[in-house]
């Protein structure tokens, strides 16, 4: 594995540029991009490294107590799902999409939404909800899932990333 | 490669986890512990012990399963194991290191 050459040539100690902090800035609300942002949030935690995640836009779907456990892959205008987009339109398509995308995850060992935020909560990753997208979709704190830490603007979250080996991302 | 770890050599891979269990005991674990900076307590040597049992019986190990093994929440085992539990946890019970990443 590459990895495991990487470590070969390099020994840990001698390492730099480590990464310290991540911080995830999650906007869209469709499963796949939430799985991916929930993932390197837990998978960074899982190696020592600090994580936060910043739910903007329709992101703040997968933190909202009534929309977090219906969230849906998208089956139109992804070209990976390799579904004509005049079928992907279909009715029942994307929830039929939904439950075989859920069926493998299972097998996966990975768990669905309400389940990851606990265990993201659990684990230590800070979680904010964006003010400007909060105000936008008329949203109070109390519609939000219990374990996350505030309401932030962007300004705030520069902040909380401030630090050596900070990493931003955009999902 | 091999280390001297507890005055034994022990045969460990490059990233320092055995390749062999039979060399682990508990002098073995105390001294990959201490590199990790981690004072072993009885909540330690519980995960400790489950994970050997559940590396035995080939269940591929994650933070979920270990967090619903009813020995240790997710948070425990954070606490315990601040520096990443699942890679250091199974590196002090002599185990391979799980690829798993959740």
């Amino acid at each position: 594995m590459n990895t495991n050459r990487m470590n070969e040539t390099m020994p840990v100690e001698e390492k730099t540029g480590k990464i310290n902090k991540m911080m995830i800035i999650l906007s869209k609300a469709t499963l796949d991009n939430v799985y991916a942002a929930f993932v390197l949030a837990n998978g960074a935690r899982m190696e020592g490294i600090e994580a936060e995640i910043f739910f903007t836009f329709f992101g703040l779907e997968a933190i909202n107590k009534k929309k977090l456990d219906h969230l849906h892959v998208a089956t139109v205008g992804n070209p990976g799902m390799h579904i004509p987009t005049m079928l992907g339109g279909l009715p029942g398509m994307e929830a039929l999409a939904t439950t075989m995308m859920k069926k493998e995850m299972e097998k996966l060992d990975l768990p669905e939404i309400p389940e990851f935020l606990e265990i993201l909560e659990a684990s230590g990753v800070k979680m904010w909800a964006c003010k400007l997208a909060m105000d936008m979709f008329h949203l109070k704190e109390e519609d939000l899932f219990d374990g996350v830490n505030g309401v932030l603007t962007v300004g705030d979250f520069y902040n909380q990333g401030s630090g050596e080996g900070t990493h931003m991302l955009f999902i | 490669m091999e280390k001297i770890i507890a005055g034994n050599n022990i045969e460990v891979n490059e990233e320092g986890y055995l390749k062999d269990f039979s060399q682990w005991n508990e002098d073995v674990a105390r001294n990959i512990a201490n590199e990790e900076k981690i004072d072993l307590t009885n909540r330690h040597w519980d995960v400790i012990k489950f994970l050997q049992k559940a590396h035995q019986d080939k269940v591929a190990l994650s933070i979920r399963k270990v967090g619903k093994s009813g020995v240790v929440d997710i948070k425990e085992f954070y606490k315990l194991f601040p520096q990443g539990p699942l890679k250091i946890s199974t590196k002090i019970a002599g185990i391979p290191k799980p690829a798993s990443c959740i």
